[in-house]
Parts: C-alpha cells; structure tokens; sequence
C-alpha cells in the first residue's frame, strides 16, 4: 500500500505538469481558485467560452477524457493516470464543470451502445469540447422514479416521433446533442417500454425553457418535444431495452458526480484559518475546532473511499453502488458548512453578493447547496441504493412494478 | 399551571392568521422578493389598521396596550407569512428601545407614528463581522455628533429613524457604550442597499458623518439596554422562526400528500415520513422554548435572558431544519424559484444572523445558566 507514482506515473506526471504549465490559462488561474460551488464566475470573460477553449487545446494536445479510446478522442489512460492529471490540472478542473454530463454519463452511453460509425463521428467533438451534451432523463412525473417518465416515442417509417416534456436538464440550453429517454410501449411494465437515443438539440420541435433556480441562477431547463423526428440509427440498444441502458448512464453518473462533488471544507479551513473572531483567531476557537476536525474526517474519509475505488477500477473491478456515498455525504456536508461559515461572520453573514464577506462565496454555496441533495439521486434514493445494493436489504414494497404502465396510480389525496 | 395563550389572545392569532392569508398571500412576497418595491407598504398600513403595529404599545402613546403575548402571537403568523414588511425592527428593536429607554418626548413623538403606520424604525449596531459586543461598536459619538459606519442594518434603506449604539469612552467597559437616536432623513445620514440572503427583508450600510443625534436613554446605559432590547427581540423573533418552521412543515406535508412516485404517494414512503416527522419534533419544541420566553417577557421575569436564549436557539435551529427539509421534500420542484420553499430557506438562513449568530446565542445561554446556577 503507498501513494507513490511508479516510474511511468511518475514521467506521466511531469509530462503533465509541463505541458499544462505551457498552456493552462493562467490569467484565470486566481479566479478560478476562488471559485466554489454555486459561485464559479469570471469578471471579464464568458466562462463556457473560456472552458471550450480550454478543453478544446487540451483534445488537440491528447489530454482530453483521458480514459477514453484514442479513435474516440481519449487517450487511453489508465485510471490512475486521470487522478493524477485532475490533481495537476488543479483549479482548471473548475473549467470541466459543465462538460461532467456530457463526458461523464452521455459519453460512456454511447461507447456502450452507439453505432461505430456514430461513435467516430459524435465522440471525438464532444470529448474536445466543441459540442456540449446534456442528458434528458427526468420529467415532471418522474425523478426518482425515472421510469415512470411519460415523453412518448412512436415509430414512424424509419424514424420515432417525440412527444413530450423533461424537466431540470442541465445545461440544456447550450447543448448540441442530448441522450433521450423515452416511452415505446405504455401497455408494458414501466420499465420495459423504454428506449434510450440520442439526438440533435436543434431538430425541428425541440424547445427549450430556463428555469430560474431557487439560487437565482438558471442551469436547468424544461424541454417540450413537439413531433421530434428522430432516425432510428439513432437508438441506443434495443426498443424495450432503454432501462437497461440508462443504468449504464445512471452508474456512471454517480461515479462522474461522486468525484466531482465538493464538500465545502478546504473553503471553510482556508476561511478559519485567517478569520478573526471577537474572541481571537478562528482556529485556536476550542468550539470551531470541533466543527472543523469533524468535517475534515468526513472530507478525508470520502477522498480515500474515491482513492480506494481507483485502485479497485485500475485492477479492472468495475465501479459499484458503494460510490453513492459521495454525493449522500458531501450534499448535505456542504449546506452545514455553508451554513455555519455564515455563522461565523455573525449578522453580516446576512449580506451577499459582491460586498459580502469573500465576495459572498459562502452565502453562494448556502443557495446552491439544496440543489445537490437532489440531482443525480436525492439523499434518500442514495440511502435505498446503499441499503438494498449494497447491504442486500429487501426493497421497499412495490405497486407500480409488474402493472402495466398505463395502470400504475397516478393521484395522490383526492 | 395554564402554560398556554388565552382564548383571546388565540382568538388574535387566528385573526392575524386570516388577515396575512388574505393580504399577504405568496403573491405579494414575491413583488418585494423580486425587487419591485422595498416592502410591502399596502400591507404595512393594512397592519397599522388593524392595530398590530402597536398591539404592545401603551394606550397613552397611541398604541392598543395590549401586551407582548398579543405580539408573540402576531409574530408567528408573520413569520408563517413571511411578511416581506419591517416589523421586526420597527417593533420588536425600535419600538422596545423606546418603551424602555425613550424620554417622554421620544414616546410621545415616535411610538403613536410606529403604531400608525407613518414611521419605520430600527437598530443600527452592527459594524461588519462579528457578533454584539461593546468591542464591536467603533461609531464614536461626541457633542451629539456620530460619526462611523454601520452595516449590515436591517431595512435601513427604508427606516425614518435608527437607535444607534455609539461609543462614549474607552474604558473597555460596557458602560462606553450610549444609544442615540437619528433621523434618517436630515443631513450627514448616508445610506446604501446591500444585497442580501433574504431579498424579502432589506438590509443597508449606513454611513454616519458629523451626523447629528439625540442620546436614548441616559450616557454610558447603552449595553444594558441593548441587552435587554436584544432579549426581548430573540423572544419575539423566536415566534416568526417558529411560526416559519411551522409553514414549512405543513408545505412539506401538504406535497407528500399529493406527489406520486413509484404509484405511490411520497409520503408513503418512510425516509419522508421520518424527514417530515423530524420537522415536527424540532418545530415543537421550539414552540414550547418559544412559549417560556413569551411567559418570561410579558411578566419581566428573571429568568428572561436565559429563556430569551433558549427560545432564539431552538427557534433558529427549527427554522433552518424545517426549511431546507421542506426543499429536499420537495425535490427537483424545492429547487426552484418559482415554488415558495426558497423564500424560507432564505428568510430562515437570515433570520438565524440577525441578531448575532446561532453560536454566540448559544454562548450567551451556557453563561446565564452558570450564572443563575451561581446565584
Ligand atoms: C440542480 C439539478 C440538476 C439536475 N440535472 C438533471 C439533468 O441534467 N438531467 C436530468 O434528467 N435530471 C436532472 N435533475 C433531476 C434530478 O435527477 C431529480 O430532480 C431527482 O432525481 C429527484 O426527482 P424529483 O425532482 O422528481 O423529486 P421526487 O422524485 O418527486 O422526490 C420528492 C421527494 O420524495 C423522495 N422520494 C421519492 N421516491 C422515494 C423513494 N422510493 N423512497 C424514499 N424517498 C423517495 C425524494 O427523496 C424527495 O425527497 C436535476 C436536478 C437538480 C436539482
Ligand atoms: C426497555 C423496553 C421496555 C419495553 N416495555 C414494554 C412494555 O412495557 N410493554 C410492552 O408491551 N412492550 C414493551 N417493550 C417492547 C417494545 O414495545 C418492542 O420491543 C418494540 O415495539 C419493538 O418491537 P420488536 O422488539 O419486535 O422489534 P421489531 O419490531 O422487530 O423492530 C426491530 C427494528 O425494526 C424497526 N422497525 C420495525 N417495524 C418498523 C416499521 N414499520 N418501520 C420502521 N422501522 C421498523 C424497529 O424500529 C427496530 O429498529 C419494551 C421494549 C424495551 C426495549
């Protein structure tokens, strides 16, 4: 057990380091450490212009999805060479944000089930950054119960028509392509009449809506299919088979979130080591300490748990249901830390935006915070999936499981 | 024993209930909460009309000499409104600086405008970072002439006067502080918004500069009582957080009853029972903290300071927990600006700041304990 590179990790390492040090955009550099969760802005430039410049010089130079075939626009990196490029490319990371959906869970979708020659084609542009992806998945009748989503797809020669409406997709609103899923067949049991494509977010009868955040922000959109035509070449697996598809895309989205995820507390240390309380430094503060040392176990504890699944996944151990930790811990550690950062500035923790305290980094991660308990699996799908996948407890008592779709209830109280 | 309101003083709380429900439905929050208009000023003549301005201001000064478990009851359906209006630094800060400290003149002058609606007040404290402390006051006063900043104050941008605490002397004793009282309006008052978590609630920075200001209460007082304004404001503030708490709850009871997930409805399932049975526990017993301070203000009892801080406490504590729950209730929908859960999640994550931090509340409650124990 050690932590240290092997030779070739070690020439990986410093070839990383010198062609990011040569190339990096450097004059963000500052801001871009100062960004955290909720607040990731840049004074005097368009940040998805910044980020698809960087991403886009890092594809040219191979450093793009690094785990990723070459043909596809990888690398073909080991995984432990992607942890050691992440921690050399430090807060340009912070650029990769809204490339997570795309390379994290739309990419592996189609490696697994696109056609080559749509793999040739789509891949290579979305690893570089010069198309964006989002992910249409949940509606408004369905979240955690993804399955019970409504958005009809009907064949109609050689292509399937949409109709429809999703909800919360990210970043929707910049996107290029989008991976879709559907219902084929609602006289089946919901999760058998489901079927997963990909499609062009500027077809004919696809519009998109922003909705404003509870943080003020507007990342997600609602998205109303009107008589979408899609080419069946553009299904992904089987008709029926979407569920099954979407797994794929779920797993690697609690992998591609769970490692991405933010927990507050490096902001929240770097804060209480400088601030000075009316009683004397933060960090001599006996009380604050507590806080601190409490935080910091459960940061360490996710950071190894992820070095952990690493090493798993460079043995080729595929990665598991234990990564729901992640998210589970980090989403609600973050709304606390927020909150208690806010405690710490006393009354003036009230004020926010530019004249507050670090340019009201900390009130920022207090409103964006909510939003992280949700997406990607709420805390209490992230509990069911531990305790059932993980500890082999019974599931929860179905109705709607082995009932055709268009029989499952659909009120609540009357 | 009857540890509870009286009939009428329910018979209060329910008429505030329907009043608020009609005049300040979520609609009108959100023309504040989007910037529209600084606060709600229909609503707040509305409340000067029905008396609840000066529900706890002695008929002589043109209030209706109720008492403060009539305005404990009025606060918590403010809070269960969030009523995007100054009340609580009108009333609770303002209003109770005068009651106790104001010259016969003050009162007469100021207290008769509170109740009716005309005059808007708060304390101006606060100087930045930190909790409330004599150290923490800078603003000097000298001559009757303030000079120095105060930030963050609660619906400064909107006030007609301030009760200022000034620095008189430098002895490293709380008696160097003094209160003043200021005229926004007149000259040498300079007052900028500040954007802030609760966009319902204004706060500003106000710059004071050879500014010109009557004392409030005798020279050298100041600290004491502000504590005591401080106290009886945790108390009146605790019934907003809880009655805040409360309608979160109820949001998040009232949507587990009605969404569906996997045929069923959410509610059914046992981790938002439990989310939501948790909300109830926290809320109760801030209610009953709540209940003590309101047994402990209205009678002036000893035991006020240590009930003002367990009630602001478990008040905080139930405001911020029912809130951010509510949005995790809610899911996706919780998450946005259109559904109310936002509204009090901000107001809750406010309202636990404003007058000085959960953890310096909780200071302040091991301290009286140690030293009621002590006596
Ligand atoms: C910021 C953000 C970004 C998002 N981005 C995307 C995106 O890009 N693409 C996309 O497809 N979706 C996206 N989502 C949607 C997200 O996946 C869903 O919001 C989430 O899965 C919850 O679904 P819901 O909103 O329908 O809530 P619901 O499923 O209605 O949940 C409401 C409450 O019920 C609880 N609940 C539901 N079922 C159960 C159960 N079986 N057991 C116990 N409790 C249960 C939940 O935990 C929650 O507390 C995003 C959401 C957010 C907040
Ligand atoms: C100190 C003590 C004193 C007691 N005194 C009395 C007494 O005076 N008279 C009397 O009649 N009984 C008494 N009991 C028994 C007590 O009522 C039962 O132990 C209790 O109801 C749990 O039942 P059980 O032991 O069968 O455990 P189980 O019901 O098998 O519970 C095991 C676990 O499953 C959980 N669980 C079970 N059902 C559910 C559910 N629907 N939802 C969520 N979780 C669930 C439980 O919370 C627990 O964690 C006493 C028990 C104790 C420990």
């Amino acid at each position: 057990m050690n932590f240290d590179d092997t030779p070739q990790e070690a020439e990986f390492r410093a070839t990383a380091r010198a062609w990011i040090s040569a190339n990096a955009p450097k004059q963000y550099e500052e801001e871009l450490r100062k960004s955290s969760l909720g607040r990731t802005v840049l004074k005097n430039a368009d940040i998805l212009q910044v980020a698809k410049a960087w991403q886009k010089k890092k594809a040219d130079a191979g450093w793009a999805c690094l785990h990723w075939p070459k043909e596809y626009g990888g690398r073909g990196a080991s995984p432990i060479e992607r942890v050691i490029w992440q921690q050399e490319e430090g807060p340009y990371g912070q650029l990769s944000r809204m490339f997570i959906i795309g390379h994290g869970m739309c990419g592996p979708t189609m490696m697994a089930f696109a056609r080559e020659e749509h793999k040739r084609r789509y891949l290579p542009p979305l690893a570089s950054g010069e198309n964006v992806w989002c992910q249409l998945f949940s509606e408004p009748a369905g979240g955690s119960d993804v399955a019970g989503l409504r958005t009809r797809a009907e064949k109609d020669g050689d292509d399937w028509v949409i109709n429809g409406q999703k909800i919360w997709t990210s970043g929707a609103h910049y996107s290029d392509y989008g991976i879709l899923l559907t219902r084929t067949d609602p006289t089946v049991p919901k999760h058998k009449g489901l079927t997963m494509f990909f499609l062009d977010m500027k077809s004919p009868g696809v519009e998109v809506r922003p909705i404003k955040q509870a943080s003020g922000a507007s990342d997600f959109n609602e998205v109303y299919f009107t008589n979408v035509r899609i080419p069946d070449h553009q299904r992904l697996g089987e008709v029926g088979d979407g569920w099954n598809v979407s797994l794929t895309t779920l797993m690697n989205e609690r992998s591609a979130i769970g490692a991405a995820v933010s927990t507050g507390f490096p902001e929240l240390f770097e804060y209480c080591s400088s601030l000075i309380l009316d009683d004397g430094p933060a960090i001599e503060d006996r009380a604050v300490r507590s806080k601190l040392a409490n935080w910091a176990v459960k940061a360490s504890g996710l950071k190894y748990t992820s070095m952990r699944a690493i090493s798993a996944l460079s043995k080729g151990e595929r990665p598991g249901p234990e990564n729901s930790i992640g998210k589970l811990v980090a989403g609600s550690m973050i709304q606390d830390v927020a909150t208690y950062a806010l405690d710490l500035q006393g009354a003036a923790g009230v004020v926010s935006g530019e004249n507050a305290e670090l340019a009201g980094r900390f009130q920022a991660m207090l409103l964006r915070a909510p939003g992280t308990r949700v997406e990607g699996g709420t805390d209490e799908i992230m509990r069911n999936i531990i305790a059932e996948r993980v500890l082999g407890l019974p599931g929860d008592i179905r109705v709607d499981k082995d009932v055709p779709f268009n029989k499952i209830p659909t009120k609540g109280r009357n | 024993m009857n540890f509870d309101f009286s009939d009428d003083q329910k018979q209060l709380r329910d008429q505030a209930r329907k009043f608020l429900a009609e005049k300040c439905p979520p609609k009108a929050v959100r023309v504040v909460l989007d910037g529209k208009t600084p606060y709600d000023k229909e609503l707040w003549k509305g409340l000067a009309e029905m008396g609840f301005l000066g529900v706890a201001i002695p008929e002589e000064f043109g209030g209706a000499g109720a008492g403060h478990l009539e305005l404990c009851v009025i606060a918590e359906e403010m809070g269960r409104a969030n009523a995007p209006v100054p009340f609580s630094s009108t009333v609770y800060l303002a209003a109770e600086a005068l009651l106790i400290a104001g010259s016969d003149a003050q009162k007469k002058k100021w207290l008769p405008a509170i109740a009716s609606g005309e005059a808007i007040g708060t304390l101006a404290l606060f100087e930045g970072k930190g909790n409330p402390s004599p150290k923490n006051v800078k603003l000097t006063a000298a001559n009757g002439v303030l000079n120095g900043v105060k930030k963050p104050v609660a619906d400064g941008a909107i006030a007609d006067f301030a009760v200022v605490a000034a620095r008189t002397g430098s002895s490293g004793r709380d008696s160097d502080i003094s209160l003043f009282l200021v005229e926004l309006r007149a000259g040498g008052v300079e007052v900028k918004s500040l954007t802030n978590l609760d966009p319902t609630r204004g706060q500003a920075e106000i710059a004071f500069k050879d500014c010109k200001a009557e004392p409030l209460g005798a020279a050298g007082e100041g600290w004491s009582i502000l504590t005591q304004v401080l106290d009886r404001a945790a108390v009146l503030c605790a019934f907003e957080q809880v009655g805040g708490a409360d309608r979160a709850l109820e949001m998040g009871r009232d949507y587990a009853l009605d969404r569906i997930a996997f045929g069923r409805p959410i509610g059914s399932f046992q981790a938002v029972k439990h989310m939501l049975a948790d909300m109830y526990v926290s809320a109760t017993l801030a209610r009953s903290n709540s209940y003590y301070g309101a047994w402990a203000l209205s009678t002036n009892a000893a035991e006020l300071p240590e009930a003002a801080a367990a009630a602001r406490i478990s008040a905080t504590q139930a405001f911020q927990h029912c809130a951010k729950n509510n949005i995790q209730v809610h899911g996706g929908m919780g998450f946005t600006w259109e559904f109310d859960c936002h509204i009090y999640y901000r107001r809750a994550n406010a309202m636990a700041l404003g007058l000085g931090s959960l953890s310096y509340w909780e200071d302040q409650l091991i301290d009286r304990m140690r030293k009621k124990n002590a006596a």
